[in-house]
């Protein structure tokens, strides 16, 4: 069955979309970073499943193994990985941030704040 | 060892590794000194390279010395040699101005941070230039996306977290976005070297992959070029962020996008695939054309002047994408001349703006009333910059703007002429603005004691003025490069 | 939790082996799985822990803050050492070839460092991450 056969496609498209959806419909701030982050998770999945090969081994050479998964993926991922910490890290920080400066976490009460096409200047 | 050899390489890494040694010293002043000393050096690196690349052809650099498509190759051709030159020579002309400014905006004990943050958006812009390799490109991306959305919660208005929270959101979509064309693309090809993906692109027969790819990295770069209607993110971004930040990222950060779009659609996808068989030029003459009047139209109405340059910015993008949806040589060079051109001017206009900030307090059109009284020549600067953009002929915009008449002329359409010269007029609308506020209103009362901008702040922002108004007069460097850049895309020579 | 004469005691006991196991993640990634990055993030859960149970202050005189903010550049720096080293040597930059005459030994020896570049930024970064976010309410207030 050609459904079941792409079955890692699916689950990288579900869990792409779930996030996505969080980001535009959550008004809560951290919300919408668990929702990127959810995203950002599922492009792992899209590099990882195909670079393993059934029946394929760790890619260090030896006479008793003919058939080696690609280990590429895996040091992308590693990297984006490294990319997804780093952005949720700094977001919180903002949040944390935007806490302190507005008293509020939740979207539509920052937008009442401010009313982004104001354009007068705050208070510093 | 020879020097000579290892430009490409070292054109990254020493704004790379100033930021860290710029945290170790923790000293602003130090800091400071070695940010400048390597932004210069990366300026240097970049002329260097663009004369070599001039001279003989594009330059290949093997990181770690494995040879390509196998290890990440440093690429620079006549494109990305531009590019390179325009990003670390706006850096080299800001850094200074940075001092002088960030002084009034930020706190003192972080500053040295300031200058790490600075070096490392840097970095990351030229390594997005530089680098041959598709997912190399997504890290860089990321280090001058990550850092600049430091750099503009810095802002001492408190929208600036807003902004950098709304920019981080979206930015961190559009490069997720490019991730997954990059591994659809790499799915299929078994590739991450740009050069070698376009040659087996030729061979891959299943069409369907490949396309979902085009539309993801399509979507995602022009998320972070701030392509219209993507644009959400632009303006509140560089209205609030610290002055020296707005010139710099409004200078750069969308330019060098639009350097990784033409580098996918023209060295990977390859022209025939993205334009002849696909409905693209339209599309992308669509978008550019709802950016350059909705926008334009927008920013007549803004009353904060940054805000108001912004909008204008996304309009300009509109005329940048415009020239690569004709498909063609006299297009593509249009677009590269006004990616530099408009990267000069709207680097000269926020460098002017944040004098006028530091002066007055703020930019909004009711606070600068009177300022052409006060502050003349920075006044006369802002208005020159604000021609270019209108594209007045002695200015940067009109060669730009010249070049996209041309290119629609060559295909025949006049209604586009048409339509260039009528946003045109937009621009004059929003310039007016300014011009009315400046010389035609009384000045507040409270303008007496405020003084012309001081010498740190007037003479980084007059180099680029002047730039804008050289670049109108003697177009060699810039429309001789575009040229050259626009028939390598094309694939007339290498 | 300062008080909690458990685990008080089970952190005393637990951490120094919490430490050997970044020690041996860190030097077994030439082998297996392991590595740099894991390693620092192992040191780093060790120090957070300590921070938790005996409180941040006393966090903070173990690995004072300027220390922390001078790892995470130090192990960055340490990487592009390595590159730099490669440049001397007369290779390309980052060419762990040159390292060693034997140029499987030099990638061995390039690799050495690189990772410990890397454990040493990790392990930086957590903890700068880490202290930010407790010490917010306590400085500014």
């Amino acid at each position: 069955m050609s459904l079941f056969s792409h079955f890692d496609y699916w689950v990288m498209i579900f869990l792409a979309m779930a996030g996505l959806f969080i980001v535009i419909a959550r008004g809560n701030l951290i919300k919408k970073l668990v929702g990127l982050g959810i995203f950002q998770t599922s492009v792992y999945l899209l590099y990882l499943a195909p670079g393993k090969i059934v029946g394929g081994t760790a890619p260090i050479i030896d006479a008793a193994f003919k058939v080696y998964s690609n280990p590429l993926p895996h040091v992308l991922i590693l990297t984006a990985i490294v990319v997804g910490v780093a952005t949720l890290a700094l977001g919180l920080a903002l949040v944390v941030r935007i806490r302190e400066a507005y008293g509020t976490i939740e979207e539509d009460e920052l937008l009442r704040h401010e009313a982004p096409d104001a354009g007068g200047e705050s208070r510093p | 060892m020879s020097v000579a050899a290892h430009l490409p390489a070292l054109q990254v890494v020493l704004p790379l590794a100033a930021a860290p040694l710029a945290v170790l010293l923790r000293n602003r002043t130090a800091a400071f000194a070695l940010v400048l000393a390597a932004t210069w050096a990366a300026f240097a690196i970049s002329v260097l390279m663009w004369q070599q690349v001039a001279a003989s052809g594009p330059l290949s650099y093997a990181l770690g010395s494995w040879p390509p498509p196998w290890g990440i190759e440093y690429r620079v051709d006549a494109l990305s040699a531009l590019v390179l030159m325009l990003v670390s020579g706006v850096a080299a002309v800001v850094l200074p101005y940075c001092r002088a400014s960030i002084e009034r905006e930020i706190r003192r004990d972080n500053h040295y941070l300031f200058y790490a943050m600075f070096a490392l958006c840097l970095s990351g812009l030229l390594g997005i230039a530089i680098t041959g390799d598709a997912f190399n490109l997504f890290v860089f991306l990321e280090i001058s996306s990550l850092s600049s959305y430091v750099l503009i919660a810095l802002g001492r208005d408190r929208r600036a977290l807003l902004a950098a929270y709304q920019y981080l959101i979206m930015g961190t979509i559009g490069a997720t976005f490019i991730v997954i064309g990059v591994g659809l693309l790499y799915l299929m090809t078994g590739t991450l070297n740009l050069a070698d993906m376009s040659v087996r692109l030729q061979s891959v027969t299943s069409h369907r992959p490949v396309l979902a790819a085009l539309a993801f990295l399509t979507v995602g770069i022009s998320l972070k070029l701030a392509l219209f209607p993507l644009h959400q993110w632009l303006p509140n971004a560089y209205a609030y962020a610290p002055s020296a930040v707005s010139a710099f990222l409004a200078a750069t950060a969308t330019k060098v996008s639009v350097y990784a779009l033409l580098r996918f659609y023209f060295s990977v996808f390859g022209e025939g695939a993205v334009f002849k068989q696909l409905p693209m030029a339209e599309f992308m003459l669509v978008l550019a054309l709802a950016g350059m009047f909705v926008a334009s139209a927008v920013a007549i109405f803004q009353d904060n002047l940054k805000r108001l340059f912004a909008y204008s910015s996304v309009a300009q993008i509109g005329y940048i994408v415009l020239g690569i949806s004709f498909d063609s040589v006299t297009g593509l060079t249009a677009t590269v001349v006004h990616l530099v051109n408009h990267a000069v001017t709207k680097g000269a206009l926020f460098l002017l703006l944040g004098a006028v900030m530091a002066a007055m307090g703020g930019v909004t059109l009711a606070r600068v009333r009177g300022i052409g009284r006060v502050m003349p020549r920075t006044t006369f600067g802002i208005v020159l910059c604000g021609l270019s953009l209108i594209g007045v002929p002695g200015t940067a915009g009109f060669v730009s703007k010249w070049y996209l008449i041309l290119a629609a002329m060559e295909k025949g359409q006049w209604w586009l002429v048409f339509l260039i010269v009528l946003s045109s007029l937009l621009a004059v609308a929003y310039v007016w603005r300014f011009v009315e506020a400046a010389y035609f209103r009384a000045p507040r009362a409270d303008l007496a004691q405020v003084r012309e901008a001081p010498l740190a702040l007037a003479l980084p922002a007059w180099l680029m003025v002047g730039a804008t108004v050289w670049f109108g007069l003697d177009t060699s460097v810039t429309v001789g490069s575009a040229a050259r850049a626009a028939a390598m895309l094309l694939g007339a020579v290498p | 939790m300062k008080r909690d004469m458990v685990l008080r005691v089970v952190a005393k006991l637990l951490i120094p082996f919490i430490l050997l196991f970044a020690i041996y993640v860190q030097f077994h990634g030439d082998f297996g799985p392991g590595g740099g990055f894991q390693a620092g993030v192992i040191l780093a859960a060790a120090m957070v822990f300590y921070a938790m149970i005996y409180g941040l202050d006393n966090a903070r005189r173990v690995l004072p803050d300027w220390l922390v903010e001078s790892m995470l550049a130090a192990g960055v720096l340490l990487y592009l050492g390595v590159g730099f080293a490669g440049l001397l040597l007369g290779g390309n930059f980052l060419d762990y070839f040159v390292l060693d005459r034997d140029p499987v030994a030099g990638q061995h020896r390039g690799v050495f460092w690189i990772e410990l570049g890397v454990a040493i930024t990790v392990c930086g970064v957590m903890l700068k991450i880490f202290y930010l976010f407790a010490a917010r309410g306590q400085d500014e207030a």
